[in-house]
């Protein structure tokens, strides 16, 4: 299977690598929009502060390529806030694939949300074989709102989305190659998509 | 519910871990991916790996050992030791690492806290801060806890995280290495002055001192070294305890 995971900046993108490297599948980074075009599967990750990020998607035109991706698309993190309609962080406009805005976690709680969460409400099949209130690890200043495509739930300062799913978009705030046998359970149910 | 976190310590020097009795006299506890693999197994929440070599004989963090930490364990990690510069950092975030930890760089030149959280996110920087408690003032101390400074421990705390730290992990010197528990109040105040995470370290002997770390403490992550690389604790008896004194873990 052609795994790519886009490749557009700096950050800890290896780790998403050697994850499906575990699994058995020799994902490729890459930057190439040809490349992604043609991938079976691909891993939207997130790296740093979300306009930057945007930037350097938009440098790359990789902004008007990834809407428009037909086959599986995987946002993780920051990849998965930029595929909705806006964030807070740094005003940035998103892809607008997912239907809810990203904000900042209030100071009632520490931010950022790091570590090992709950997650709830599980409605996909990204989540097969995943029970409800696994523990998946986290780690990020911005949450998503609850919305109509959210297919996960989880609780911290408020109720935010853990995952979300529009037809063949799929994203998830916390890292599967990062949450130890469930979040490899969930990458091979991407997979198995 | 955000659980609380138990992170193992592997003190590097020369691609294997050791653990200082206050900092000093190493002992040799084994291979560090061996470790991390089998900590990883074990309920381990995160890891963190300290190049001790790296600030006392100024050698740097072996990027190998990273990438192939990264490659086999499931669990995030964060490195420190040395880090130093913007560079360094991204090449450790790049091998597979997902936090750095920076400490005496950070006390030398603070703006590199601003430089690193702007270019990597604040979420993959964590300051670490050794302090000593002299005179009833904690004083924060340089290069792996050897040269005292000037700085108060909660006044610098705040500095960090204005300027862009995503996580504090604070060593009580006083306690490091003596096995009679964490430095709770210190812990509690530090948790009352900053709004990011708070690791607390030195001084785990007893599960009783876990307990108390969390709750005394308010601490958000609790991080040893010899009482789990001897074998004197074992996380999953350690997270059975905890969870039976209602703190919210994973199991």
């Amino acid at each position: 299977m052609n795994v790519i995971i886009i490749d557009y900046g700096a950050g800890n993108i290896q780790s998403i690598q050697f994850a499906f490297q575990r699994l058995g599948i020799n994902a490729k980074l890459s930057n190439s929009i040809e490349e992604i075009l043609s991938a079976d599967k691909v891993i939207f990750p997130g790296v740093g502060e979300a306009s930057q990020a945007m930037q350097m998607l938009k440098k790359s035109k990789l902004d008007l390529i990834i809407p428009t991706l037909k086959q599986d698309v995987l946002g993780i993190c920051l990849g998965m806030q930029l595929l909705c309609k806006h964030t807070e962080e740094g005003n940035t406009k998103g892809l607008g694939v997912f239907d809810v805005d990203v904000k900042r976690f209030s100071s009632a709680v520490k931010v950022p949300h790091m570590g090992w969460n709950t997650i709830q409400n599980l409605q996909s099949g990204l989540l097969k074989n995943i029970p409800e209130e696994s523990y998946m690890y986290s780690v990020h200043s911005y949450y998503a709102s609850i919305g109509k495509q959210t297919i996960a739930r989880s609780q911290y300062d408020l109720e935010f989305s853990a995952a979300l799913q529009s037809d063949n978009f799929y994203g998830v705030q916390f890292h599967p190659e990062k949450s130890s046998k469930d979040g490899a359970q969930l990458l091979q149910n991407f997979l198995n998509l | 519910m955000l659980a609380k976190r138990i992170i193992p310590c592997l003190d590097i020097k020369n691609g294997r871990t050791v653990k200082g009795v206050n900092f000093l006299n190493l002992r040799d506890a084994g291979d560090p991916v061996a470790l991390a693999k089998q900590y990883a197994e074990n309920g381990a929440d995160e890891l963190v790996f300290l190049d001790i070599s790296a600030t006392l004989e100024s050698r740097s963090t072996t990027i190998d050992m990273v990438r192939n930490v990264a490659e086999h364990i499931d669990i995030p990690f964060t490195v420190g030791g040395g880090v130093s510069t913007k560079d360094g950092v991204e090449l450790l975030l790049k091998s597979g690492a997902d936090k750095v930890g920076v400490n005496s760089a950070a006390i030398k030149r603070p703006e590199l806290v601003n430089e690193l959280s702007k270019a990597f996110g604040n979420q993959c920087i964590v300051v670490a801060i050794d302090a000593k408690q002299v005179d009833g003032k904690w004083l924060v101390h340089l290069a792996g806890g050897t040269i005292p400074t000037d700085l108060d421990l909660f006044e610098w705390a705040k500095e960090v995280e204005t300027r862009g730290a995503g996580e504090i992990l604070f060593t009580s010197m006083n306690n490091d290495g003596v096995k009679t528990g964490f430095a709770n109040s210190a812990l509690a105040q530090l948790s009352e002055t900053v709004n990011i995470p708070i690791i607390a370290s030195g001084g785990a002997g007893t599960i009783q001192h876990f307990v108390d770390v969390f709750t005394e403490g308010k601490a958000d992550a609790a991080l040893a070294a010899s009482v789990f690389h001897f074998g004197e604790i074992a996380i999953n008896d350690l997270k059975q305890e905890l969870q039976s004194n209602k703190i919210n873990i994973r199991l």
